[in-house]
C-alpha cells in the first residue's frame, strides 16, 4: 500500500532539531528524519525509544562467555585430559583470558549483526534517497499525511516557518 | 536549542569549515590521480615488502637454521616484532574506544587512520609468531578444532593460546568496529559518485555494495549511535586483556626478567606510547601530503604529546620499579639480571632504550615543543626506535645469561631476519599508502558533528537548492 507523505529539506541541524520537536509537538506523524551524521539529541526530538541493542549485546555476551567456560572444561576435564605440570583437570582461573575474549567476540559480532538485521541493511541493497545531499550536507523531514485532517498547506507554511529550504509532496511505499 | 559556546574553546576544526567542504576535502585526495610523492613512497614500501616476502619463502623452505637463535636465545627477532607491532596497533583503540568514551571529540580527526593503522599493525603482527612456529603450514593447531588426534585439543592453561585467542578475537572486533565507523562515509561517496558516469564504474559498484543501502535515515542513526557505543566498551577492556596477555607470555615463565607482576600494566602503557608514536609519525606525513592541515591541527598533534607524556612517564616508573623490585627481592639471580641488563654486553640496546623513551620525550614538557612539528615528527620516530629496543632488551638479555653460566650465549640477527622487519615495515606502509587511496581517511560523519566545537556559531549550510 503506498502512502503520501510530505518531505521538507533542510541545511542545518538546529533547523532539523527545532522543526522535528515543534512537529512531533503538533501530533503530526514522523515517518523519518534523514541526516548526515548522528545528530546530538534529534532522537529525542523524534520521540524515539531507546535502542533493544545493549540487550542484545549483553545476553549474547553471556551465552559465548557461558559456552566457552563449557568448552574449556569439556575439553580440557572430561574429553581428553592432559596432565600439564600437575595442574589440576578443571584450571577455571586458566580459563579466564579465553572466556573473556570469546565473550567479547560473541558480544561484538552478534550486536553488529542483530543491528543489520533491525536497520535492514544488507550488501547490494538500494538506498531509498530523499535527495542527492542527505549523506552530504542536507537533513530531511518526512512526514505521514495519515488522515483525512492533514491540511497539506498548512503543514507546509509551517516548514517553510522552521526554514525549510523545499517542500515535496511524494508517494512511498508504506512497508519499509 | 541554541547551546553557551565558550570563547576560549578553541576549534576543533579549523577554518570554519561547512559539512560540503569537509565531504569536498576528504573526497578530493581519494578521487584524483595518485601524486608522484605517493608514487615513490609506494614503490619503496612495495619493494620492502618483496623483500619480506623473499625473506620468509626463503626461511620457510630452507627451515629455522636461517635465524640467528641458539639454545640459550630461543626468542629473538620474531616475538620483539609481534610484541612491537601488537604494541603499535593499540594506540588506534585507544583513540577510537577508550578517548570515544571520554569524550574526547578531538579523536574525530585521527580516528579512522588510527583505526586502520591497527588493523595493519596487527596483521604484521600475526605474521611473526605463525613464522615462529617454525612450520607455518601448521598454525592451524593452535585453534580448537575437531581432529583425527584423538580429537587432541590445545592446552587452555598456556598463555599461548590465549595469545592465539585474543589476537584473533583483536582483529575481528578492530575490524568490525572500523567497518560499522565506515559505512555512512561509504555512502557519502557513493551518493557523491552517483551519476558521474552513464554505467556505473567497479568503484561505484562497491561503494554501492559495502554501504550496504544506508541512507541516513536516523531510525538507523539512533541505533548506529548505541552500536558505536558498545563496541567502544567492548574494545576498551579488549584492547586492555590483549596486551596484558602478551606480557604473560613472558611473566607466566620463572625467567629472571620476565617474572614480574608489573608486565600487564606496563606493556599496555608501553604499548599505547609506541602506538601514538607510530600515529604521530603518519599523521604528520598525511597531513602535510594530503593537505589536511586543517582537520589534523596543532591542537591534536599537542593532545597527542601530552598522551606520549603521559605513557613515556608510566614506562619510565615500570623500568624503575623493574630494578627496585630486583633490588628489594633479595634475589641474586633477578639483581644480576637488571646489573647485566643496564651495564652487560646488551647495554648499548638498553641506553637506546632509556634515551628514546624516557629521556627525549621529557622534551614535550614544554608547549613549544609539541607545537614544533619538526621536533615532534623527530620524536616520534625515536620512540618507535625506542619501544623496538625495550621488546629486545626485555627478551633478549633475560635470556642470553640464565641460570647456568656455562650455558651463556650471545645472539645476533642474522640477514633473514632483519629483512622480514623490513618486510613487515613494508607490509605495514603499502597497506596504509593503499588506504590512504581508496578510503576516506577522516571520518566525514564524525568530523561533521563536531564542526560547531569553538566556533561563534553552528556553521549554516550556503542556502542554494
Amino acid at each position: 500500500m503506498n502512502r503520501r507523505v510530505l518531505i521538507g529539506i533542510f541545511d542545518n541541524e538546529d533547523a532539523i532539531l527545532d522543526v522535528t520537536d515543534a512537529a512531533r509537538r503538533r501530533g503530526l506523524k514522523i515517518v523519518d528524519v534523514f541526516a548526515p551524521y548522528a545528530v546530538h539529541g534529534l532522537d529525542r526530538a523524534m520521540g524515539l525509544q531507546r535502542s533493544k541493542l545493549p540487550w542484545v549485546c549483553f545476553l549474547l555476551g553471556l551465552t559465548g562467555a557461558a559456552f566457552k567456560v563449557w568448552f574449556e572444561y569439556w575439553t580440557t576435564a572430561s574429553d581428553w585430559p592432559i596432565n600439564v605440570g600437575g595442574k589440576p583437570w578443571n584450571s577455571l582461573p586458566a580459563f579466564v583470558p579465553i572466556t573473556f575474549e570469546v565473550m567479547v567476540l560473541f558480544a561484538g559480532i552478534s550486536t553488529v549483526l542483530a543491528f543489520f538485521g533491525m536497520s535492514r541493511l544488507w550488501p547490494g541493497r538500494k538506498p531509498m534517497l530523499l535527495d542527492a545531499r542527505v549523506t552530504n550536507d542536507r537533513f530531511a523531514l518526512v512526514l505521514e499525511e495519515d488522515n483525512a485532517a492533514f491540511d497539506v498547506e498548512e503543514v507546509e507554511r509551517f516548514l517553510r516557518d522552521h526554514h525549510a529550504l523545499r517542500v515535496e509532496e511524494r508517494e512511498q511505499e508504506a512497508a519499509r | 536549542m541554541a547551546e553557551v559556546c565558550s570563547p576560549l574553546r578553541i576549534p576543533l576544526i579549523a577554518g570554519h569549515k561547512k559539512a560540503a567542504t569537509v565531504t569536498e576535502d576528504v573526497c578530493r585526495p581519494m578521487l584524483r590521480p595518485p601524486s608522484g610523492l605517493w608514487w615513490a613512497g609506494f614503490t619503496l614500501a612495495f619493494s620492502l615488502m618483496l623483500l619480506g616476502v623473499a625473506a620468509v619463502s626463503y626461511q620457510i623452505a630452507t627451515g629455522v637454521g636461517t635465524w640467528g637463535l641458539n639454545t640459550t636465545v630461543g626468542w629473538a627477532f620474531d616475538i620483539t616484532n609481534f610484541v612491537f607491532w601488537v604494541g603499535i596497533g593499540h594506540a588506534g583503540t585507544l583513540i577510537s574506544a577508550i578517548l570515544f568514551l571520554f569524550r574526547q571529540k578531538w579523536r574525530t580527526s585521527v580516528n579512522r587512520s588510527a583505526e586502520a593503522m591497527t588493523l595493519f599493525a596487527v596483521m604484521c603482527a600475526g605474521i611473526f609468531p605463525v613464522i615462529h612456529t617454525g612450520r607455518p603450514w601448521l598454525a592451524y593447531w593452535l585453534f580448537p578444532y575437531p581432529n583425527f588426534r584423538g580429537p587432541l585439543w590445545i592446552n587452555f592453561r598456556s598463555p599461548l593460546a590465549w595469545d592465539c585467542f585474543a589476537i584473533s578475537t583483536y582483529f575481528l572486533i578492530s575490524a568490525t568496529f572500523w567497518y560499522v565507523g565506515l559505512i555512512p562515509d561509504l555512502a557519502t561517496i557513493r551518493d557523491r559518485l552517483a551519476g558521474e558516469s552513464a554505467r556505473p564504474t567497479l568503484r561505484q559498484r562497491l561503494f554501492a555494495v559495502f554501504s550496504l543501502g544506508w541512507s541516513g535515515s536516523y531510525r538507523v542513526w539512533h541505533h548506529y549511535e548505541v552500536l558505536y557505543l558498545l563496541l567502544a566498551g567492548l574494545a576498551t577492556p579488549l584492547v586492555i586483556s590483549v596486551h596484558t596477555i602478551v606480557s604473560w607470555d613472558f611473566a607466566t615463565a620463572v625467567i629472571p626478567g620476565w617474572h614480574a607482576t608489573i608486565f600487564p600494566p606496563y606493556f599496555v602503557a608501553g604499548a599505547i606510547f609506541s602506538g601514538i608514536g607510530m600515529v604521530l609519525t603518519l599523521m604528520i606525513v598525511a597531513r602535510k601530503v594530503m593537505n589536511l592541515e586543517d582537520y589534523i591541527t596543532l591542537r591534536h598533534v599537542d593532545a597527542m604529546c601530552k598522551l606520549l607524556l603521559l605513557t613515556s612517564s608510566i614506562v619510565a616508573l615500570a623500568y624503575g620499579t623493574e630494578f627496585f623490585t630486583a633490588f628489594y627481592s633479595g634475589n641474586p639471580y633477578e639483581q644480576f639480571v637488571f646489573r647485566n641488563r643496564a651495564l652487560g654486553p646488551f647495554a648499548w640496546a638498553y641506553w637506546i632504550m632509556v634515551s628514546c623513551n624516557v629521556l627525549a620525550p621529557q622534551l614535550l614538557w614544554f608547549r613549544g615543543v609539541r607545537r614544533r612539528i619538526g621536533i615532534v615528527f623527530a620524536l616520534s620516530l625515536l620512540i618507535n626506535v625506542g619501544m623496538w629496543f625495550e621488546r629486545f632488551v626485555i627478551i633478549v638479555t633475560s635470556l642470553h645469561r640464565d641460570f647456568l653460566p656455562s650455558s651463556w650465549a650471545s645472539y645476533r640477527p642474522t640477514i633473514v631476519e632483519v629483512s622480514t622487519l623490513a618486510g613487515s615495515f613494508g607490509l605495514f606502509f603499502t597497506c596504509f599508502l593503499i588506504f590512504c587511496r581508496i578510503l576516506p581517511v577522516i571520518a566525514m560523519g564524525e568530523v561533521k558533528a563536531v564542526l560547531h566545537v569553538g566556533q561563534a556559531s553552528r556553521p549554516v549550510q550556503e542556502t542554494t537548492v
